[in-house]
């Protein structure tokens, strides 16, 4: 079984809030098995109480705790140090795509603002007279593969209509691509965003970078399986002559 | 005083896991103006981590199962000390509330028909768990939430409750602050759910996150309620044990329900060894009857490895204690075996259970499919807590509601997997639904502000002391360890007398905590605020397990080794007497009308 004698390691850490921050340089033992959150956890324990940073599972399953680790968004929880090059500083910084609340820790409350304004899950009838649902597990995979999602906001981080060009108020970005694929893929459903999704979600300006698939922790094909069906059914709707013809008619 | 700002409701929810989320809908569905209040951020409660499934006599897999056996198995693992009108409710409208979901969006795994699929858990007789891959959890907050923001509520996310306000003897509301930007807020309300989850951070080594601090266990003591059953916390067998840092992070009972197999250094399966009375006719005799059982052979019977999780873990430990156990201090659970039986095992492991095959891949460098995982104990479940009414989840407090973890009741001594996640369904519900009952048929109480005063001179201390004051991270640690080494799960009246007195001391120690800083997302004062609570849930937990002298379900005695029949008759209860010290005294079980009784005797 591998393991790693402890040894020091240095951590370079962004202190600040709204007003404005620093790197502040933390020196701490590290040993067998540590994730880049014991690391902070310890700094936090020892010598920094009121270091701010945001986690809940400690296990990748909750989506609390993304930061940038050597500038890349990744889950401090999920990233071992035996990853890092130790004989470097280790970066660590808050998400970049959101304002800054207090060191590691982002206002992502946007995220939910923008989910609230996509069309819910609206079921067809039931299928059976007791009022449930004949589903097969082939049609349930594609959308399963979405629903994944643990809503670290990573995706969101690294997509430049967001991180450079803050179109916060036009782009709902990859995450809320995959949760509304989801919908529209759902076996059930029956609502159509479409519309929304050309007008008011603003599809059109995901120029298929994939860095949002890179970054996933829950290796959800964003590009390839969510954003791109979902252009291919805006395509189909708004610029096919023949179909256009026919709604004319 | 302090500055608040004042956000008033009609029914306000603190929580927003499962428990509480459900109890939103629910409320808000009648028009009422409903809040949640919650610790982290949505979505990312306790629930979120559920794994293996959730309990519901759907029979889509047994034909033969329906709400009476789901009855029976569960007070059979709780040891008749459940309270059997819960038990009975939960068994008989679970199967709904799962449906339920299904119409709200959720995507469970399917039948070959194309209905909702179930598997095997420890103490459930037949394949009882929905459940999607090892994430049902996930899938069950995020339909919650995705369905709970189209209905109205408003919801104040990363704040936490410091107290709970009354009005002679009714509840009132409740005060608190916003983490993000420290500042505190007044919650008046005519009625309260507290859905606030469990207490495992009294403990060193545990799967439960931060937020498991016994909040609403001590806000519902403090506000007068009566808590249930708190010396029965349960420890879950297989927590990971290496490497140091993922210490106590859940290994889900979904791969032992998927044929995984537990054995000592010695490569034997001790779990054979030691089958209890109460379960010996349900139970494998061979290893290949085992694993007929866990591929679907409704003549086969359980192996032993999904007997009740009590039971479970204190093989472990003795495997461990006797000089048998891993390298690293816990026992082999193994799920590549299967592949002497499937030729696609790899595959089907990943795919059965996904988050189980990455937390091993990417924190302890073991690939599942390949090689066996090294497991122990891990404080998992608290199945004391407030105690509430079994139809409409009211405390002894007017007004004050409780449901899921933080309730008591319906798991008594001990509870089975996946009877959580549908506890959070069938009695959030009934608590949202009667909690605005309550709120439409009380007018509006008086807030004492003097009260919420109080709590905000008190939240402010530890700035006063600052950096010189005791480090509350340090205290928290200390006071984990203790608890974890002296009211763990081999007790004794001697080292809970010791943890007693400790706790005295940790209390003082509390009372000098400071932090360094302002009031904006500091890390370090939420932890000194979260002290109190633990404080409260560690001394409820210590006294309740001193006054059950015997050993059932969680709960084992070195001391008092057998079980007691008078005790199997018997809950204690905790609550805080006139002068503010704790009370803690024995309350005869209900007895169960004959209808109950007799399919418990027909399921024997
Ligand atoms: C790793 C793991 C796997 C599990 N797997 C299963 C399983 O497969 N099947 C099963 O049935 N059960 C399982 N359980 C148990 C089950 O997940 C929990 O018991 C259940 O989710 C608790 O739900 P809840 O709604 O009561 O509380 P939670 O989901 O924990 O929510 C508690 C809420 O209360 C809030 N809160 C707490 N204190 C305060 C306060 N002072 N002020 C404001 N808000 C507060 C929190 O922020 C949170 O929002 C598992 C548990 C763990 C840890
Ligand atoms: S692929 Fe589209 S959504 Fe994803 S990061 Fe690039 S531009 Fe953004
Ligand atoms: S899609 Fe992936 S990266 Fe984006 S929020 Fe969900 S889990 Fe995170
Ligand atoms: S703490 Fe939950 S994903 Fe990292």
């Amino acid at each position: 079984m591998p393991s790693q004698a402890p040894t020091q390691a240095l951590f370079r850490i962004w202190r600040g809030d709204t007003e404005g921050g620093r790197f502040q340089d933390f020196t701490t033992q590290v040993g067998s098995g540590m994730v880049v959150l014991d690391a902070v956890h310890k700094i936090q324990a020892e010598q920094a109480p009121d270091l701010a940073v945001r986690w809940n599972c400690k296990a990748g399953k909750c989506g609390s705790c993304s930061a940038e680790i050597n500038g890349t968004p990744k889950l401090m929880c999920m990233t071992r140090l035996s990853s890092i090059d130790l004989s470097m500083p280790v970066i660590i910084e808050p998400m970049k795509a959101f304002p800054l609340l207090r060191d590691l820790v982002t206002d992502v409350s946007w995220n939910f603002r923008v989910k609230k304004t996509i069309p819910k899950f609206t079921p067809r009838a039931p299928d059976a007279p007791d009022g449930t649902w004949r589903i097969q597990q082939s049609d349930a995979d594609r959308v399963q593969e979405f629903r994944k999602c643990i809503e670290c906001f990573l995706c969101q981080d690294v997509c430049h209509v967001l991180r450079e060009h803050h179109k916060h108020d036009e782009f709902i970005g990859p995450r809320y691509f995959v949760y509304t694929a989801a919908l529209e893929m759902h076996p059930l459903d029956t609502a159509d965003r479409v519309p929304d999704l050309r007008h008011k979600f603003s599809l059109g300006y995901c120029n298929i970078t994939t860095c949002c698939r890179q970054v996933c922790p829950e290796s959800i094909t964003i590009t390839e399986n969510a954003i791109i069906p979902l252009k291919e059914r805006v395509v189909d709707r708004y610029f096919d002559p023949l179909k256009r013809l026919f709604r004319i008619l | 005083m302090p500055e608040y700002q004042t956000h008033p409701y009609d029914v306000l929810i603190v929580g927003a896991g499962g428990a509480g989320l459900r109890a939103a809908i629910e409320a808000a569905s009648s028009g009422l103006k409903v809040g949640v209040v919650t610790k982290s951020l949505l979505g990312k409660a306790h629930t979120v981590m559920a794994e293996g499934g959730v309990a519901a006599a759907l029979a889509n897999v047994d034909e033969r199962d329906n709400w009476r056996v789901h009855f029976s198995d569960t007070m059979r693992g709780g040891q008749y000390l459940n309270n059997w009108r819960m038990a009975e409710l939960h068994a008989r409208e679970a199967p709904d509330r799962v449906r339920e979901l299904e119409a709200w969006g959720a995507l469970f795994d399917r039948t070959s028909d194309g209905r909702i699929l179930q598997r095997n858990f420890g103490g459930h007789r037949y394949p009882r768990l929905a459940h999607v891959g090892d994430r049902t959890g996930l899938e069950m907050i995020r339909t919650l939430q995705d369905h709970g923001i189209h209905t109205g509520i408003e919801v104040h996310m990363e704040c936490t409750v410091l107290t709970l306000l009354t009005d002679s003897g009714r509840i009132a509301g409740a005060f608190g602050f916003d983490r993000e930007r420290g500042h505190f807020l007044l919650w008046p309300a005519k009625a309260v759910v507290l859905a606030t989850g469990g207490i495992g951070r009294a403990y060193q080594i545990t799967s439960n996150s931060w937020e498991y601090t016994g909040d609403g266990h001590a806000l519902a003591y403090r506000a007068g309620a009566e808590l249930l059953d708190m010396e029965f916390v349960q420890f879950h067998p297989t927590g990971m044990v290496w490497p140091p840092s993922v210490r106590g992070l859940l290994v889900t009972e979904g791969v032992r329900g998927e044929g995984g197999v537990l054995r000592n250094s010695e490569g034997r399966r001790f779990m054979f060894d030691d089958i209890p009375e109460l379960y010996k006719t349900q139970t494998a005799a061979s290893e290949d009857e085992g694993w007929r059982y866990t591929q679907g052979d409704k003549e086969a019977r359980r192996p032993p490895e999904l007997l009740t999780r009590d039971h479970v873990a204190r093989c472990i430990n003795r495997e461990v204690k006797a000089g048998r156990g891993s390298p690293h201090g816990g026992v082999f659970l193994d799920i590549a075996w299967i592949k002497t039986h499937l030729p696609n095992a790899a595959e089907h492991i990943r795919r059965k259970l996904p988050s189980m095959y990455h937390q091993f891949k990417q924190l302890a460098d073991i690939d599942i499919t390949r090689e066996p995982m090294e497991v122990g104990p891990t404080t998992h479940y608290m199945m004391g807590g407030v105690r509430v009414d079994g139809d409409s989840q009211m405390s002894t407090v007017p007004g004050l509601f409780a449901a899921g973890e933080v309730a008591a009741g319906l798991h008594g001594a001990n509870r089975l997997g996946g009877n959580s996640l549908s506890d959070l369904l069938v009695f959030g519900k009934r608590a949202g639904q009667f909690a605005a009952d309550f709120a439409r048929a009380h007018s509006a109480p008086a807030v004492d502000r003097a009260q919420a005063g109080a709590a905000a001179q008190a939240a402010l201390e530890p700035f006063d002391r600052g950096a010189a004051g005791e480090n509350p991270f340090q205290i928290q640690h200390e006071l984990q360890e203790r608890m974890q080494a002296l009211v763990g799960i081999v007790r004794t009246e001697s080292e809970m007398h010791q943890a007693l007195e400790l706790l005295d001391a940790f209390s003082a120690r509390a009372a000098r905590a400071g932090v360094p800083g302002h009031r904006q997302y500091n890390n370090g004062w939420h932890t000194a605020l979260d002290l109190p609570q633990l404080l409260t849930v560690s001394e409820a937990i210590t006294r309740a397990a001193l006054l059950r002298q015997e050993s059932r379900g969680a709960q084992f005695r070195e001391d008092f080794p057998g079980k007691d029949p008078e005790w199997g008759k018997h809950n204690i209860v905790v609550r805080r007497g006139d002068a503010g010290e704790m009370l803690v005294e024995p309350r005869p079980v209900t007895p169960m009308p004959a209808e109950l009784t007799q399919i418990i005797e027909e399921m024997k």
